[in-house]
């Protein structure tokens, strides 16, 4: 296999390895088919520690197949293959000696539509800790749901009925309940799909405030459509194009002065 | 001419209107047909149910009504004295008038010269035609017959005219109500909707007579055994054999037969519940794409074998095996081979009719775990929870009021089930809480009850409708509740 060393990615990238923080997850030559379908072609990827990793790019690139190879939710899919490796922390995940429940405790992910059970606001936050065994008593468990939540920035909103359905919040509050859910099993890295795109403005701009808080503690990648969010939110951004990455860098750098005129299209609006 | 070839030529000169109205409306818009209100075809079907509806309205209502004012109006004109006899004996005069009216219309005119130079007599000349007259003919016979013949022949002509006039008339109104920005579709889809809504209210109506029809029975039973020596009595004993004598009460006791059919579906559902839901989950959740398109149509097919194949199941095969078996234990235990299972029995019964609910519970549980969203799945997934936890402790619990549900309707079809019982689990009503011991259910006493000679009113009879009707209601109760069950689920995603 064609493995570029880190330093050599880093060059070509145009980075250099002094100013960036280390590797979190990295992809190299990361080829993804549904059937006979080819979505992701020869993707090289790296994720930052404490870093928001923003990958863009109109629809159906493969972004968002790229984002479920890193917790690899598409074994979930039949006739989905995955080649290349994606490592984290320098293991790598498609490994047959990894465990796929513990590589997902680890990278978790929150989805484009809010997706609470339908139990309690409670029991929704409890969930993983509770199937990984993460607190020993109610106590311990009511902390871990009361720091998830405050973490999430919904705690102060639900505190009252935290045994009332979470399915009857907000749509805003119902995804910041499933960022509480994802955070109540201390992952390192967490995926966003598209975590904004069903929310409005005004609950978006939480989510946004709360991704950039989160980044202290977690490393993140978001896939989003929206590029003001992009920008926003994230320190480096990856464009794809027609199952190819075409360019990825710090999100400064990439909305003013991109390398790739489909990148500079892209984020000007000229197509996408 | 006879009411099927009016309809011929109603329905002629609908499609006539059709094409008429098609023509016309074209013709209307220039060929234009943005300019219609609505397209050609509408147009079209506006004259032609404007040509064939009132039409077959007034040609049903005419059907229905005019016998009644025929009859009528010949009783009137019959000699006081046969007015006055009894309402049985007038059905019976009626019906000789009206054979006699059909054989006068086969006479030739020969046979009438015949008749009147009384060569023949009445009765013997219509039986050489094979109209056979019950009993003598009276002598005021011929002329009602002949008033009845005059008016029926009379009534058709009136029919037919007015019904091909109204038919006509109809397709001409409706064909000069063709303008450009005409409604047609709005009266189109309103004629539609109705027929729908006429559809629909059909079978709301026929149960609604069924019911109507069982209460009445059922108030006539309850008039003559008081409703709680039926509701609480514990023996049932509807002595057939003595049933028109003097102390023919016999005792009818629901109680044994109620519990004869819960303890029958709760010993099915048993068997059904368990091997169904995990087949469901099975089937839902682990099997690959293809062992589900070969497995699911098989399971399938288990339902449609009918009840009956299962009875005979349930008697040559599990019936005896179980006996069998239970010989063999009780030998190995005791020393002395005595089957404590009895060929017909509860446990035969309730573990056929398990197997034959099992597709049942599985199909509808597995509709109800797929509808499971996709999303929920990912969600649990995505924080590390296995594929059984998941389906444990995520899928399982939101799909679990639509299984209840399911469950419910199973156990509907579970108590209304007759032939597995009849076969199964035979014909005795016996109270008794040992599975290995023939009981009955509600369904087959029924059956037993209506399918002797008895005359319809005697108890005996009527009870099967006491008996049907709390069946329904309790169905009806399961019914409603599984429903209610199901629909809350539903709000759960919306």
């Amino acid at each position: 296999m064609n493995m570029m060393s880190e330093a050599a990615v880093e060059a070509a990238v145009g980075a250099t390895a002094a100013t960036q923080p280390p590797i979190k997850m990295q992809g190299r030559l990361v080829n993804v088919s549904y059937g006979d379908n080819q979505a992701l072609f020869d993707v090289d990827l790296d994720v930052r520690l404490h870093q928001v990793t923003a990958l863009i790019g109109p629809s159906g690139c493969g972004k968002s197949t790229f984002l479920r190879c890193l917790n690899r939710m598409n074994d979930t899919i039949d006739g989905c293959r995955v080649k290349g490796s994606i490592t984290l922390d320098g293991a790598d995940i498609y490994d047959p000696s990894i465990d796929v429940v513990e590589l997902r405790a680890n990278v978790g992910m929150v989805f484009q539509k809010p997706n609470p059970f339908p139990k309690t606001i409670y029991e929704n936050v409890a969930y993983g800790p509770r199937i990984h065994g993460l607190a020993t008593g109610k106590a311990e468990m009511d902390e871990i749901v009361e720091t998830s939540l405050r973490k999430a920035g919904l705690f102060e909103e639900v505190k009252d009925r935290l045994q009332s359905a979470g399915t009857g919040l907000s749509g805003g509050q119902q995804q910041r309940l499933c960022i509480a859910r994802a955070i109540a099993v201390s992952p390192e890295v967490i995926l966003m799909d598209e975590p904004c795109s069903a929310l409005d403005p005004i609950a978006t701009a939480k989510v946004e405030e709360l991704i950039d808080e989160l980044r202290v503690n977690y490393t993140i990648v978001i896939v989003t459509h929206s590029m003001q969010q992009a920008a926003r939110v994230s320190q480096r951004t990856a464009m794809f194009h027609l199952g190819r990455l075409v360019e990825e860098g710090a999100t400064d750098k990439m909305f003013t002065n991109p390398d790739d005129q489909r990148t500079q299209d892209y984020i000007t609006g000229r197509y996408g | 001419m006879n009411a099927a070839t009016t309809i011929v030529i109603v329905l002629c000169l609908a499609a006539l209107g059709y094409v008429a109205g098609r023509l016309r409306a074209n013709q209307v818009a220039g060929n234009v047909a943005s300019s219609l209100h609505s397209r050609p075809g509408y147009y079209g079907a506006f004259v032609a149910i404007f040509t064939a509806l009132p039409a077959l309205l007034v040609l049903a209502a005419w059907l229905i009504i005019s016998p009644l004012v025929i009859n009528s109006q010949v009783f009137d004109s019959l000699p006081q004295d046969i007015q006055a006899l009894p309402d049985t004996d007038h059905a019976l005069q009626m019906g000789k008038i009206n054979s006699i009216a059909q054989g006068l219309a086969q006479l030739t005119p020969e046979d009438e010269a015949r008749l009147k130079s009384g060569a023949v007599d009445m009765r013997s000349l219509l039986g050489e035609k094979g109209v056979a007259i019950a009993g003598e003919v009276d002598d005021y016979m011929p002329a009602a017959a002949r008033k009845l013949s005059a008016m029926h022949s009379a009534s058709e002509l009136y029919r037919t005219g007015a019904t091909i006039l109204l038919a006509a008339a109809g397709l001409l109104w409706a064909w000069m109500q063709i303008k450009p920005r005409m409604r047609a579709r709005n009266s189109v889809e309103a004629v539609i909707i109705a027929g729908l809504m006429l559809a629909s209210s059909i079978a709301v109506l026929t149960t609604v007579g069924i019911v109507l029809s069982m209460v009445s029975e059922t108030y006539r039973f309850f008039s003559s055994v008081p409703p709680l020596e039926f509701f609480f009595g514990t023996v049932w004993d509807p002595r057939f054999a003595a049933a028109g004598e003097a102390d023919s009460a016999g005792q009818f006791g629901l109680i044994p037969l109620l519990a004869g059919t819960l303890y029958i579906a709760f010993v099915a559902m048993l068997v059904a519940v368990p091997i169904g839901l995990y087949a469901a989950i099975y089937m839902s959740e682990y099997a690959g794409q293809r062992m589900r398109s070969v497995v699911k149509p098989l399971l399938e097919v288990l339902a449609g074998i009918p009840t009956i194949v299962y009875g005979f199941f349930a008697l040559t095969t599990v019936g005896p095996f179980l006996r069998d078996i239970s010989a063999q234990i009780h030998g190995l235990a005791f020393g002395e081979v005595s089957s404590f299972i009895q060929a017909q029995s509860v446990l035969t019964a309730g573990f056929v009719m398990g197997i034959m609910l099992i597709p049942f519970v599985s199909s509808l549980s597995d509709d109800i775990i797929t509808a499971v969203p996709q999303a929920m799945r990912d969600g649990s997934l995505g924080l590390g929870a296995t594929h059984s936890e998941t389906i444990r402790r995520v899928i399982f619990p939101a799909a679990l009021p639509g299984i209840v549900g399911a469950l419910l309707l199973t156990a509907s079809r579970a108590i209304g089930e007759t032939m597995i019982v009849v076969l199964a689990a035979g014909v005795a009503a016996r109270l008794s809480l040992n599975p290995f011991e023939p009981m009955t259910t509600v369904t087959v006493k029924i059956v037993n009850q209506l399918t002797g000679d008895l005359e319809f009113t005697s108890p005996q009879t009527l009870v099967a409708f006491a008996l049907g009707i709390t069946l329904f209601v309790i169905t009806l109760c399961l019914n409603f509740y599984a429903l209610y069950i199901v629909r809350k689920y539903r709000e759960a995603y919306e």
